[in-house]
């Protein structure tokens, strides 16, 4: 599998930059926030989901030197570019700007770390894209920071996180995907919570592997939400990407929808497809971590339950500690996805992917590489 | 074919519905607005006993928030699981091509006609002065 992968040259969907800390962000801040975060002292806006002590937030090898979770830009060359020789890393930058309750400061702190990924790393590769941060608690200032950012093609996704404040498919969020739609960004739901709310239905839970495993749920929510409030019928042209998801809760889910959805459709008449049809047509995940049955053989038989080969769309999750040794890609995966998943799906996913590519030489090199015939 | 004389029309008014058992099946006639319809009385699904759902228009939608209600009492509601039937085409709506009811084509037959022609009315006289529901199957 290694070699394969390789030889594709794969686009990885999901990959974590070391969260800025704030010394680093100052920079690119207005002077009133440079201000208010110096004399208040705030720094340490690494999302509560991932705690930079947890052995989840980072594999025991990337973390940098101070231990930091996910290094530095040369050990993300090293352990992502150049192990797999991606052709494109997708940064999502996991920090508390997403989960802020003051409009206002979420906004700045938004826009800072869209600047600072742009200038400390778009601009030192150009394998990197990113996606955007925004508050998601103002869709006006989110939509605002989505229009401003847009203009630069490397930005391919808005970035929301699982859990916010309200179900995402609520009309307040709209705003946010009418933007989305029409910059042609697809809207990426990453796990993790603002902890505005409690990260399961019945409650605060005590541990993190609680909130962790409880993401497979969250994610359930949001996407019947999206669905049953109709997001994709408003929204005819939007795809989300659901980005470290566990991916094989997915066809369950997906029974149960399309079941309830015959009994109750009248309730929600907008739905006017079953679940299984929308999310074939608007839905992506990435690949890691994907709950797998501890026999590879049988991971395949999971797989063919998504009853589509679009959907899968690859990534490392770096730093997260989710694989070990060299097995980016699952054991068990079936031959045939791989080049769909590497690189096809991604490509048709982040259509401003091809955007800076000529057609023709992604045609010959497609072939070469044996990824079309 | 074998038409069956199942009631006499006055008895199933504007939306109103019997069940009735022909030849060892139990069948759904509907009055839709004046217009006469039978189906099969066992749901494609499960073979819950559709005929007796509830009689529920057609809600449709282009946006969300925007209902548009049609037809009101032309749609089935199963009772076992909900699915909606289209009383007049027994399809469902969810899985149009391949989820549908069995359907029986109805006439509204004269009294006096039936009397000449090959008919079966078991229950009950047929008499020249009234008009009869029809089905065929
Ligand atoms: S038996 Fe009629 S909906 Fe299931």
């Amino acid at each position: 599998m290694t070699v394969q992968l390789r030889d594709l040259g794969p686009i990885d969907c999901d990959v974590h930059p070391p969260t800025p800390r704030m010394a680093e962000l100052l920079p690119y801040l207005d002077p009133h926030w440079r201000e208010v975060m110096v004399g208040r002292g705030i720094d340490g806006l690494e999302l509560a989901s991932y705690p930079p002590g947890s052995p989840l937030t980072a594999r025991p090898e990337w973390h940098g030197p101070d231990g930091r979770p996910g290094g530095d830009l040369e050990m993300l060359k090293r352990e992502v570019l150049e192990r797999w020789g991606v052709r494109y890393a997708i940064l999502n930058c996991l920090h508390g700007a997403m989960a802020m309750f003051s409009e206002d400061m979420g906004a700045a702190l938004a826009r800072a770390v869209n600047d600072w990924i742009a200038k400390e790393w778009l601009d030192r590769d150009e394998r990197f894209r990113a996606s955007i941060l925004v508050t998601p608690r103002s869709p006006e200032l989110a939509v605002a920071e989505i229009e401003r950012r847009a203009s630069d093609p490397r930005f391919v996704q808005v970035l929301l996180l699982a859990a916010g404040e309200t179900p995402l498919g609520r009309r307040a969020h709209w705003l946010i995907y009418a933007a989305a739609e029409r910059l042609g960004l697809p809207v990426g739901i990453h796990a993790g919570s603002a902890f505005h709310q409690p990260m399961t239905s019945l409650g605060w839970p005590s541990f993190v592997v609680e909130d962790y495993v409880d993401q497979a749920t969250t994610f359930q929510h949001q996407l019947l939400s999206l669905i049953a409030e109709g997001v994709f019928t408003k929204f005819p042209r939007l795809t989300v990407v659901l980005i470290e998801s566990g991916v094989t809760w997915l066809p369950a889910f997906l029974w149960r929808a399309t079941k309830e959805w015959r009994a109750l459709r009248s309730e929600v008449p907008w739905v006017d497809r079953s679940p299984i049809e929308i999310v074939r047509d608007h839905v992506r995940l990435t690949l890691q971590p994907v709950d797998a049955p501890a026999e590879p053989e049988r991971l395949a038989a999971v797989i063919e339950e998504l009853g589509s080969d679009d959907l899968l769309l690859f990534s490392t999750d770096y730093p997260h500690w989710q694989w070990d040794g060299d097995d980016a890609l699952p054991p068990g995966l079936p031959e045939r996805l791989l080049s769909k998943v590497a690189v096809l799906n991604p490509r048709a996913t982040y259509r401003r992917l091809a955007a800076s590519e000529p057609e023709e030489s992604v045609r010959e090199e497609s072939v070469a590489r044996g990824i079309v015939s | 074919m074998v038409r069956h004389v199942v009631a006499p029309v006055a008895e199933i008014p504007p939306g109103g519905r019997k069940i009735v058992s022909v030849a060892g099946r139990q069948i759904g006639v509907f009055n839709v607005g004046g217009e006469f319809f039978a189906l099969l009385n066992r749901c494609p699904h499960q073979g819950g006993s559709l005929c007796l759902g509830e009689r529920i228009g057609l809600v449709l939608s282009d946006e969300p928030g925007v209902y548009r209600y049609s037809r009101p009492g032309e749609m089935l509601r199963c009772p076992w699981h909900g699915w909606e039937f289209d009383i007049r085409t027994g399809q469902s709506w969810c899985d149009p091509k391949r989820t549908r009811v069995r359907t029986y084509p109805v006439a509204i037959e004269a009294g006096e006609t039936l009397m000449k022609g090959p008919y079966q009315a078991e229950t009950f006289p047929v008499s020249v002065e009234a008009d009869y529901v029809v089905v065929e199957l």
